[in-house]
């Protein structure tokens, strides 16, 4: 058992006994991570801060049937994750276009040559704009992956699937991507 | 390349993007890329993956994480309130129901039949809430597949 889930567990022992206040402190080691992911999902700020406060209200009231030994953000994530698709189910007809909550990352450019440099700029505008065609499932496992440096391990553990079903995902969320990009790649 | 093949390269692929190919997998991978079909796709994926490696998800204000546990915490307390407003708004349904239920009775001016009928109007209302109210609280506690997205 690694030192963060030892903790949680211990955290989780006093919220059992009735301490409020040490769920405020579980709530503020992963409130970040929780609040991504949920983004990740439902594309819009005011709806991942929501989403993620509802799973922390909903892992709350079911925090004693939490088993020991678990990682809490994995057995919160499933809460999280089907608060999620639900909220997308329900406002499928006004969605939310998914590269507004996308960025460029402020990193020096490794290109020397300008027009390499231009290409990559707009082949990242393309796939800003290719993230919004896909499914919420195809953004939520590249954000894993690509944005937040995920491993396939931690991947499958959250998304409770093997690895094989996780390199499968990718590999067709990516390809639907490449197939959205053709005129520029 | 046959289907087999093709599931392996793209599998390993996978892998090489992520870097997570291990051991022999690095040359099983080289070889594939041997195929020129199979290094285009190569060069495709490479490049989709460094564009969204250089994209992220934009941050909310910083002050949203002052107030996290904050709205956590009150959404809580609200919760109680609400489940301690619905309790007490029960209790005294039930409680004026019956006084009105009481009240008829013993009125002598009320037709026999038209007190039949509120009765019998009653009951079958607080049989209804009563049989919603325990098939909710049933699905909630034996429902397995409530987890399901539908």
């Amino acid at each position: 058992m690694n030192p963060t889930s030892r903790h949680d567990d211990e955290l989780i022992a006093r919220i059992q006994g009735g301490e409020k206040e040490a769920y405020g402190e579980l709530v503020r080691q992963y409130m970040q991570p929780a609040y991504y992911s949920a983004l990740a999902l439902v594309g819009s700020h005011d709806e991942a801060m929501d989403c993620s406060q509802a799973a922390f209200i909903r892992a709350y009231g079911a925090i004693r049937r939490f088993e020991k030994g678990r990682s809490f953000f994995t057995w919160y994530y499933r809460i999280l994750r089907n608060l999620c698709l639900n909220r997308l189910r329900d406002r499928a007809a006004q969605a939310v276009p998914f590269s507004l909550v996308l960025q460029v990352q402020e990193v020096a450019s490794a290109e020397d040559d300008p027009a390499a440099s231009t290409d990559r700029a707009m082949l990242r505008d393309e796939v800003r704009r290719a993230m919004d065609r896909l499914r919420p499932e195809e953004r939520e496992i590249i954000v894993m992956r690509d944005f937040d440096g995920r491993s396939y391990a931690e991947i499958a553990e959250l998304l409770e699937c093997p690895q094989g079903t996780v390199m499968s995902r990718l590999y067709y969320a990516r390809k639907y991507l490449k197939d959205l990009l053709e005129d520029v790649l | 390349m046959n289907s087999m093949e093709r599931d392996r390269f793209h599998l390993l692929m996978m892998k090489a993007l992520d870097g997570e190919l291990a051991g022999s997998e690095h040359s099983e991978f080289d070889n594939f890329l041997r195929d020129d079909e199979c290094r285009r796709e190569w060069q495709s994926y490479r490049k989709v993956k460094e564009a969204t490696m250089d994209l992220k998800l934009s941050s909310p204000a910083p002050e949203v994480w002052d107030g996290y546990w904050r709205g956590v915490y009150n959404r809580l307390e609200r919760g109680i309130a609400w489940i301690l407003v619905s309790l007490g708004a029960v209790v005294l349904s039930a409680w004026l129901a019956l006084e009105a239920v009481q009240a008829l009775w013993a009125n002598a001016q009320v037709p026999l039949i038209v007190k039949i009928g509120i009765f019998t109007l009653a009951a079958g209302f607080f049989l209804l809430l009563f049989s919603v109210i325990r098939e909710r609280w049933f699905t909630s506690r034996h429902d397995k597949y409530k987890e399901v997205i539908r």
